[in-house]
C-alpha cells in the first residue's frame, strides 16, 4: 500500500527497540554462522565417505601358474556369471610388480624374483553388496573356508575388515552430523522464534493501541515483517562476511593440501551465500509475521 | 441540535419516572435515525460473569450522553461492545445504521476508524511524539503527508497542545496526555467518539479541562458517549445520564435543567460549578440554537 511508510516504520521501530533488534541479529549470525560451517563440512564428509565407498574392492588373486587362457575364463566367469560386479580391473603381474616397486623400491630390489600373482580387482556395483558378490566367487565350503568358483583363482579377498571400517565410520559420521544439524536446526528456529516473540510481546500494547484506533491487520503486520527481513538481512550479511574471512585466513591454504576439504561435491561458496541469506531473511519474516497473530486478536 | 433537543424532550416524557422497572420490558422507543441503538442486548463472557443483561436505549446524532454506573456495572463493556472489541451474547447492536454483529472480522478497523475512543489509560504508542501519535490515527487510513500535514496542527491547537508537538507521552502530564487521545480520537472528525473513564486517572481541575474539551468536541456535531463514576461532572453538566446496575440500566433520563446548546463559556461556569446560568444565559442559547 505505502512502501515508503512501511519500511519507515520499520526502520523507526527497529532504532527505537535497539536492544531487542540487536539480539535478534546476533541470534541470526550466530545460526547462520554455524550453519555456514556445518554445510559444507556436512558435504565434504558426505563426499569423502562416499569416495571411500567407492573404493571398496575385493580382490581376485589367480594362482601363480595360472595360464592366458585361465585369465580369460575367470574374467569371463567375473563378467558374466557372478552377481553384483560392478567394476573390472585386471592387473597382471608385471603391472602389480611395476606399481609395488614404485612405493617401495628396496623392498623388492632386495626380493629379486616377482611374488606376486594376477589379480582381478573387482568392484561391486554397491558397496553393502560386496560380501554377496564374494560369496559368489568364492562359495563356502560345508567342511569350513572357502572354495573358488575355479580352479585357477587362489583366493578372493575382500580386504573385509578395511571395508566395514570405512562403512560403518562413515555411517556414524553421517548419523551424527545429521543428528547434529536436525538439533541445530531446531535450537535456531526456537531461538529466532523465541526472540521476535519478545520483541513483539514488549510491543504487544503498542499493537493494541494501533488495532483500537483502526489499524487493519496487515498494516500492523507490514512493519514488522520488514523489520524481520532487516534484521535476517543484516544477521545473514554478517555471519557471512565472518564465513568469508574464516574462509580465505583458514579454509583455502587448508584445502591445497586436504583433499577432503576440497571435494567437488561441496556446494561453491556464492551458492551458500544465496542459501543462508534466503534462509535467514526468510526465517525471520515470517517468523514476526506469524508471531504476530497472537496479538493482532483485539 | 434543535432536532436533537426535541428528540430528547420525546424521550424524557415517554420514559417512566420509577427507576427500578425492568429494562427488557422498557417501550422500544424509535430508533430511526440514531446512531447508536441497543436491543436487548446481552453479553455473558465465558467466566459465567454478565456483562450486560438485556440493555436497550438509543442515542441520537449530536448527543452528550454520560453511562454511569459502580464498578462492574457493565460501563467498560458497553463500550467494547462498540468498538467490537467483544462479541454480544445476544441482542443486536447498531451503530449508524450497521448491525455490528454482520460486520466480518477484516471490516472491523474500517468500522473502527468511524469511532474515536479515549481510554482512561490514554493508550497512546510510547515511542512516538505527540504529532506522531495523533498522525497515526490519519496513517492507519490511508492519510497522506498533505493530510497530516493540514489536520495535525490543527486538532492539536483545538486540544492546547501547540507546543507539546515534539514531546513523547511519557514527557507530559495525564491531563496533557488524555488531550493527545482526545486529539487522536477526534482528527478523522468521526460521527461518534467514545470516552471510557477519560477523566479517571485526572485530577478534577485537569477533569474539567478534558470535559470541556469533550463538550466543544459535541458542538461540531459529533455525538460523544462518555462512561464515567464522576458523580460531581454527570451533575454539573446536566446530560442525559444512563446508569448501569449489574448490567441493566437502572435509570435513562435527563438531568434537571437539560440543556441542548449552552456555549463554551457557560458550559466552563457549570463545569467549575460556579453561577448557575441564568435566564439570560438561556435565552442566549436559544439564540444559538436560531442561528445554526
Amino acid at each position: 500500500m505505502k512502501p515508503g511508510f512501511f519500511v519507515r516504520e520499520a526502520l523507526r521501530s527497529l532504532s527505537r527497540n535497539a536492544v531487542p533488534s540487536f539480539a535478534a541479529v546476533a541470534t541470526i549470525l550466530v545460526t547462520v554462522l554455524v550453519l555456514g560451517v556445518f554445510i559444507p563440512v556436512v558435504q565434504a564428509t558426505t563426499g569423502a565417505a562416499n569416495e571411500v565407498r567407492g573404493r571398496v574392492i575385493a580382490d581376485v588373486y589367480l594362482k601363480s601358474r595360472a595360464t592366458e587362457a585361465d585369465v580369460e575364463r575367470v574374467r569371463a566367469i567375473i563378467e558374466d556369471q557372478t552377481p553384483h560386479v560392478g567394476r573390472v580391473v585386471f592387473v597382471s603381474k608385471e603391472q602389480a610388480y611395476r606399481e609395488e616397486r614404485r612405493r617401495n623400491p628396496e623392498a623388492y630390489d632386495l626380493l629379486g624374483s616377482n611374488p606376486l600373482p594376477d589379480t582381478f580387482r573387482v568392484s561391486p556395483d554397491k558397496p553393502q553388496n560386496i560380501a554377496a558378490m564374494r560369496n559368489a566367487l568364492a562359495p563356502l565350503a560345508p567342511a569350513g573356508g572357502r572354495v573358488p568358483v575355479d580352479p585357477a583363482i587362489e583366493e578372493v579377498r575382500n580386504r573385509e575388515e578395511d571395508t566395514n571400517k570405512i562403512l560403518s565410520a562413515t555411517r556414524v559420521v553421517k548419523l551424527t552430523m545429521a543428528g547434529l544439524a536436525v538439533l541445530l536446526v531446531i535450537a535456531s528456529i526456537l531461538l529466532v522464534a523465541n526472540t521476535i516473540r519478545l520483541s513483539l510481546y514488549a510491543r504487544r500494547r503498542e499493537v493494541e493501541v494501533m488495532k483500537l484506533v483502526g489499524a487493519t491487520d496487515w498494516f500492523i503486520r507490514w512493519p514488522f515483517v520488514l523489520e524481520g527481513v532487516i534484521v535476517g538481512a543484516m544477521g545473514g550479511l554478517l555471519a557471512i562476511g565472518f564465513l568469508l574471512v574464516a574462509k580465505i585466513a583458514l579454509v583455502d591454504p587448508l584445502a591445497e593440501q586436504f583433499a577432503l576439504i576440497a571435494a567437488p561435491e561441496t556446494m561453491n561458496f556464492a551458492g551458500l551465500v544465496a542459501v543462508l541469506l534466503l534462509a535467514s531473511v526468510a526465517v525471520s519474516a515470517v517468523g514476526s509475521g506469524l508471531s504476530l497473530r497472537r496479538f493482532l486478536r483485539v | 441540535m434543535a432536532a436533537t433537543e426535541r428528540h430528547v424532550r420525546r424521550r424524557a416524557d415517554s420514559l417512566p419516572s420509577d427507576d427500578a422497572r425492568p429494562a427488557p420490558v422498557l417501550a422500544r422507543p424509535s430508533a430511526a435515525g440514531a446512531i447508536i441503538d441497543f436491543d436487548r442486548v446481552v453479553k455473558r463472557y465465558e467466566s459465567g460473569d454478565v456483562g450486560l443483561d438485556g440493555v436497550t436505549f438509543a442515542v441520537h446524532p449530536g448527543e452528550f450522553v454520560f453511562v454511569v454506573g459502580a464498578s462492574g456495572s457493565g460501563k467498560s463493556t458497553l463500550m467494547r461492545l462498540l468498538i467490537k472489541e467483544h462479541e454480544v451474547t445476544s441482542g443486536t447492536i447498531s451503530v449508524a445504521g450497521r448491525t455490528l454483529g454482520e460486520i466480518p472480522r477484516k471490516r472491523v478497523p474500517h468500522y473502527r476508524r468511524n469511532i474515536g475512543m479515549v481510554f482512561q489509560d490514554f493508550k497512546l504508542l510510547p515511542n512516538r511524539t505527540v504529532h506522531d501519535n495523533v498522525a497515526y490515527a490519519l496513517q492507519v487510513t490511508g492519510g497522506g503527508r498533505r493530510e497530516i500535514r493540514d489536520k495535525v496542527p490543527d486538532i492539536l491547537r483545538l486540544t492546547g497542545l501547540s507546543l507539546k508537538l515534539h514531546s513523547l507521552p511519557d514527557q507530559l502530564s495525564g491531563g496533557e496526555q488524555q488531550r493527545v487521545s482526545v486529539a487522536r480520537a477526534f482528527v478523522n472528525h468521526p460521527p461518534l467518539l467514545l470516552a471510557d473513564e477519560p477523566t479517571g486517572n485526572l485530577d478534577p481541575e485537569t477533569s474539567i479541562g478534558i470535559m470541556q474539551l469533550l463538550y466543544r468536541i459535541n458542538r461540531t456535531g459529533t455525538t460523544v458517549v462518555v462512561a464515567t463514576h464522576d458523580h460531581a461532572m454527570v451533575d454539573r453538566m446536566r446530560r442525559r445520564v444512563i446508569e448501569l446496575r449489574d448490567g441493566k440500566v437502572t435509570r435513562d433520563e435527563v438531568a434537571g435543567g437539560y440543556g441542548g446548546a449552552e456555549t463554551t463559556r457557560e458550559m466552563d461556569a457549570l463545569l467549575r460549578g460556579e453561577a448557575f446560568p441564568g435566564p439570560r444565559a438561556r435565552r442566549l442559547r436559544h439564540e444559538d440554537d436560531e442561528g445554526e
